[in-house]
């Protein structure tokens, strides 16, 4: 057995809700530029500009990236020979109190009815699988409401198919309009169960940015979903273009004979995920 | 593309009515910055009949709940929140002289015509923007109901804030004629 204190995991947690919020990943930089220049929309392009703009002067001087530095979500990866001297979900969230407090991250958590504010940001929502290994593997992925609000969940039936598949995916963009910070990235869960096709939904968005998926009918799947988006004409901010989505990422996994669950996560151009390994 | 129109709240009904959807302005001035909580106490002030704690009149509300502001910063990033959470509240403001609202994503038709009824223009930011859009303002402070942290109701003061007209008072929406501009039959 390898011990690992949780200190070490809250120190590591503080890092990286900081980092996330200030630095967007490389890829999605990278992707916003390669869609600035197909834009055929001028005000697009403008808006285009602001944002990649924006991403530079965050990185710079430390600043958040948008004001909705989010709920904090996070995917961990527990290793079996990983042994821990303290609880794992105290040690996350105490990760998150320091680092949206001494980062000035905005605390965006509250009672879901009488709506007061938890203060500190917490709790955090956290996904854990235990894996083979000695080590600690946590990946954060802070989501503003303005997309999250605009993703979507249906039980479709078997006999709907393929075809059923990709009107609720197109159709959940096209609802969302200009709401959810377009260019977005759609994540994509099908199969499953009602919960877990959710979670593969918003696991795919994990994926970097122009990364192809791995399996081939899946990616061409994606490909297609992507072309049908952007020819939606949304466009950035949903002012009118031809960059209504930079990416479309799908999850797959069996499901029951009588179900079809598709989830479609939406997510903002902040894509912000960051991880590290203890 | 054409320059951005200059604009400083309190706006009049003929300062609105040369507003087109689509236009680019710059905000000098006073903007009032209230979001989901901060529009329910508002609403239950007027229920009571009291007064609201600004005066609303000729004035533009900003969607927005900023980050703390560091040490030595005015204001920490402050991008626009989706404006369509708020679409119970507007009318009711829209009708004490509400000039305009400033905010991300589409309103509904009720807002849509109490802007035409009452002369009011929905203004639009870049969503995500929020570091770049902060370094316009240039103070900050509060006004009401700072027990609501993000979402107390802040006075700014800006300089050359940039939006664009996505509701005009003439019914036009840019979001319609940008998605019908750029669609491509699938």
């Amino acid at each position: 057995m390898r011990h690992i204190s949780t200190s070490e995991i809250t120190s590591k947690v503080k890092e990286l809700c900081i980092r996330a919020a200030c630095e967007l990943g490389s890829d999605v930089i990278f992707a916003l530029e390669g869609f600035r220049g197909k834009e055929e929309s001028p005000l697009g392009k403008e808006v285009l500009d602001q944002i990649i703009e924006n991403a530079h002067i965050a990185l710079k001087e430390d600043a958040p990236m948008c004001q909705d530095t989010g709920i904090a979500v996070f995917f961990v990866e527990v290793g079996r020979n990983a042994k821990l001297d303290g609880k794992l979900e105290d040690a996350i969230n105490e990760g998150v109190r320091q680092g949206y407090n001494e980062g000035y991250l905005r605390k965006s958590v509250c009672h879901p009815l009488t709506r007061k504010n938890t203060g500190d940001n917490t709790p955090a929502i956290i996904h854990t699988k235990i894996i083979d290994g000695d080590k600690v593997k946590i990946t954060i992925a802070p989501k503003g409401a303005g997309s999250e609000n605009m993703s979507r969940l249906a039980m479709l039936k078997p006999s709907q198919g393929l075809p059923a598949i990709k009107d609720f995916v197109i159709n959940t963009v096209k609802e969302a309009g200009g709401n959810p910070c377009p260019p977005i990235i759609v994540g994509v869960g099908i199969g499953g169960n009602f919960e877990k096709s959710a979670l593969l939904a918003k696991e795919a968005l994990l994926r970097n940015v122009g990364t192809p998926n791995s399996e081939r009918e899946l990616d061409a799947l994606e490909k297609e979903l992507l072309e049908k988006i952007n020819n939606l004409g949304i466009g950035p901010m949903g002012f009118g273009g031809r960059t209504t989505a930079l990416a479309v990422h799908i999850k797959t996994m069996p499901c029951h004979i009588a179900s079809l669950p598709v989830a479609v996560n939406i997510q903002c151009h902040a894509a912000r995920h960051k991880e590290a390994v203890i | 593309m054409a320059h951005p129109i200059k604009i400083t709240p309190p706006l009049t009904d003929a300062d609105v009515e040369k507003l087109k959807a689509g236009d680019k302005v710059l905000i000098t001035g006073v903007l009032y910055t209230a979001r989901d909580a901060a529009h329910k106490r508002l609403m239950e002030l007027l229920d009571k009949g009291e007064k609201l704690p600004f005066d609303i009149k000729g004035q533009l509300i900003y969607y927005v709940g900023p980050t703390p502001a560091k040490p030595g910063q005015v204001i920490g990033s402050a991008g626009p929140t989706t404006s369509g959470r708020m679409d119970a509240y507007t009318p009711r403001l829209l009708e004490l002289g509400l000039k305009g609202t400033v905010g991300k994503g589409q309103r509904s038709a009720d807002v849509v015509e109490a802007m035409k009824k009452h002369k009011a223009v929905y203004l639009a930011a870049v969503g995500g923007a929020a570091a770049l859009i902060a370094k316009t303002i240039k103070k900050a402070e509060i006004v009401a109901y700072e027990d609501l942290g993000p979402e107390a109701i802040r006075r700014l003061e800006v300089k050359d804030f940039p939006a664009i007209v996505v509701n005009d008072i003439y019914g036009n929406d840019l979001c319609k004629i940008g998605m019908e501009k750029y669609r491509k039959a699938v």
